[in-house]
């Protein structure tokens, strides 16, 4: 300890730390999409509204000097992509995964495109709230430097799950994902709150990406989402649409992330290409386990183009 | 078009035209149709390596009559191979760059036995006799400039641990991470670097957990080699460690944490080569140099660096400046793993191409290669 090492200890700390840290992203999108998909449409373009959250952030955050301008600019450039994707989905006959598919590249290629003038300089980022106070060892500290953003996040979750259960609006949102049939004969239009459910699901995805470039890493690059929307996307399905279980899945995933690098920093030098494939290896060992071919997902929601 | 006759005649006129406009004010000088192309595999404003290169294209694009065409994030794959079509059939190029690592074999030897009357000059790639006479590759010794960041690593190390942030480990990469400890062991011969691979070129989130990782076990100095080093330096500074950059100059990223860092110096080396090819000389096929031929520079010296961290430090790299150079890997070294890679008595300068193989990482080095 006088070295100011704590040696092996630093595995599970960065696993902690990772779940903290890199896990936001995952769950601000995961619940999003949750959103989404519960109304029953897929929108896998969450990669390409990730990465616009992220650059449009940076960018206001930049521009303005506030960060939370920036947060709020994420969330409405999401939600104008959720609106886009929404709006071609409303047409007859449009595929929702071929849209997403398109919005996906849409959306990097136009935030890469917007974000070059964005690489070089710093914005002010999110402030990290310190919950490593009681402990004089920094590496706790640090691992313990919350942003305010993930608090948000893992309340959303169990309100996301009661909102679906006992609102109004959770009901609308669940008929028309189970069938369209039914919230049309209680008078509703499916389009609209497909819309809506879209255009929410936009506003988290891009919130999500604001932390990337806002607060961890912290900075804009064009390499900064290396696919976590799209991981995200698929963490829905094994968390089963259901928001709680959103929250362990995202948790899971952000410490997996930081195995990798942590098993490295102490010694355990061989096989990091398996350490750094963990977060992957856990999604086929869940996907595995909970499968079974004789029956369908549990809880997909029946207007799914996938499950239709 | 004929590269050899034409066009040289071409760039000779805008050689000699070259020196004399200059005085007499901007005129086309070279031929309109010397068009040089570039390639790079990521972003062109990365804070580094493909900025690094994009500074030494914005270079040749002010000398008057050279057209640059540039195309960024080409994938190491059969699509460099259409981009060198593109820039031969649709842009006239006649001297190619590729500048990453990857596109040399077998894309870039491919194009070359295609288009023998182009010139193409890779970056990083090991030529020999085998591969086409109008094919080149070109590198510079960074690892002497890793060298100088070891130095100043080991001096302000205060418990000794560095850290090294890589991305995948190839010869380039084991190398810069062997100077850069053997340099800092100068200094603290207790000094041990921690090295973590992420696995691939740009991958900020696991840049930024590896750094992380890094400092919470007693790394106090940081340094990287991966595409973008703004990540793990912008990290590392706010965790409060130190940092020596990597392709470029990041010290506006964390003036007070930059202590130095080994920069490409591309802006210096490719009007160079254009300069050889308008007097009519031929760019050695493999062309290769350090801090003397002006291929890689370091950073100014941070605040946080000492005197004594100053002075070991500027007396190594006028060694590699004198006219006799510097042998970084001399022999008596053992490898991390107590096997001796270089016998004793032979000095491998940095001339030798046996260390452009390099597969093993020195004494005092935490990792592996595999």
């Amino acid at each position: 300890m006088a070295d100011g090492s704590i040696g092996f200890w630093t595995v599970p700390l960065a696993v902690l730390g990772g779940a903290i840290r890199v896990s936001t992203p995952f769950l601000f999108v995961s619940l999003g999409e949750c959103i989404t998909e519960r109304s029953g449409r897929i929108n896998l373009g969450l990669e390409g509204t990730l990465v616009m959250g992220a650059m449009s952030a940076y960018g206001i955050s930049y521009l303005s000097g506030s960060p939370w301008l920036g947060v709020l600019a994420a969330g409405i450039t999401g939600a104008m992509l959720g609106a886009l994707h929404a709006g071609i989905c409303s047409l007859p006959r449009v595929n929702d995964i071929a849209v997403g598919i398109a919005l996906m590249l849409f959306g990097t290629g136009l935030a890469f495109y917007l974000g070059k003038p964005l690489i070089e300089p710093t914005a002010p980022r999110l402030p990290a709230i310190d919950f490593g106070w009681w402990s004089d060892i920094p590496q706790v500290r640090a691992a313990l430097r919350v942003n305010v953003l993930f608090l948000i996040g893992v309340a959303l979750a169990p309100i996301l799950y009661w909102a679906f259960r006992t609102t109004r609006w959770g009901l609308l949102i669940r008929t028309a994902g189970e069938s369209s049939d039914a919230a049309r004969a209680m008078g509703h239009s499916v389009l609209l709150i497909r819309l809506r459910a879209t255009m929410v699901g936009g506003f988290l995805a891009g919130v999500g990406g604001s932390f990337l470039s806002l607060f961890y890493p912290g900075s804009w690059n064009e390499g900064l989402s290396s696919g976590q929307g799209i991981t995200a996307v698929a963490l829905v399905i094994f968390a089963r649409w259901d928001p709680l279980l959103c929250l362990w899945a995202s948790l899971a995933f952000g410490g997996a992330a930081a195995l990798g690098p942590a098993l490295q920093s102490v010694g355990v030098t061989s096989g990091y290409h398996l350490f750094n494939a963990a977060p992957y290896i856990l999604t086929l060992a869940i996907m595995i386990i909970t499968c079974s071919p004789k029956r369908t997902l549990t809880g997909a929601p029946a207007e799914l183009s996938i499950t239709r | 078009m004929d590269f050899g006759r034409i066009s040289r005649r071409h760039l000779l006129q805008g050689g000699a035209a070259l020196t004399l406009g200059a005085a007499v004010g901007a005129r086309p000088a070279f031929a309109a149709e010397t068009t040089i192309g570039f390639i790079y595999v990521g972003s062109r404003d990365d804070y580094g390596y493909n900025q690094a290169h994009a500074q030494g294209a914005a270079a040749l694009k002010k000398i008057p009559g050279l057209k640059v065409v540039e195309e960024e994030k080409v994938p190491e794959t059969d699509a460099v191979e259409k981009t060198i079509e593109s820039m031969t059939n649709l842009d006239g190029a006649t001297l190619l760059f590729p500048t990453s690592f990857g596109y040399y074999n077998p894309h870039m030897i491919k194009m070359a036995n295609k288009y023998p009357k182009l010139r193409f000059e890779h970056c990083g790639g090991l030529w020999s006799d085998k591969d086409p006479k109008n094919a080149g590759s070109y590198f510079g010794y960074i690892d002497e400039a890793q060298y100088i960041s070891g130095i100043v690593a080991g001096y302000t190390s205060k418990s000794g641990k560095l850290g090294f942030v890589a991305a995948k480990p190839i010869p380039q990469v084991l190398r810069n991470i062997n100077a850069f400890t053997l340099g800092a062991r100068l200094a603290n011969p207790k000094a041990t670097t921690q090295v973590i691979f992420t696995g691939d070129w740009s991958m900020p989130v696991k840049e930024a957990e590896a750094t992380n990782s890094l400092i919470d076990q007693g790394v106090d100095v940081l340094t990287c080699h991966v595409d973008g080093p703004k990540t793990m330096v912008e990290n590392a500074a706010r965790r409060g460690a130190f940092v020596c950059g990597y392709h470029t100059n990041q010290s506006p990223l964390a003036p007070k944490a930059y202590l130095t860092g080994a920069e490409w110096n591309w802006e210096a080396l490719y009007p160079k080569f254009v300069k050889m090819i308008a007097s009519g000389e031929s760019i050695p096929n493999f062309y290769r140099g350090g801090l003397k031929e002006e291929i890689v520079k370091t950073s100014p010296f941070g605040e946080a660096v000492s005197a004594e961290a100053r002075k070991h430090a500027d007396d190594v790299k006028a060694k590699f400046l004198s006219a006799e150079g510097y042998a970084i890997f001399k022999g008596g070294l053992l490898d991390n793993k107590g096997k001796t890679v270089i016998a004793a008595g032979t000095d491998r300068g940095q001339k030798d191409p046996e260390l452009e193989k390099m597969d093993y990482l020195v004494e005092g080095v935490i990792g592996a290669t595999s």
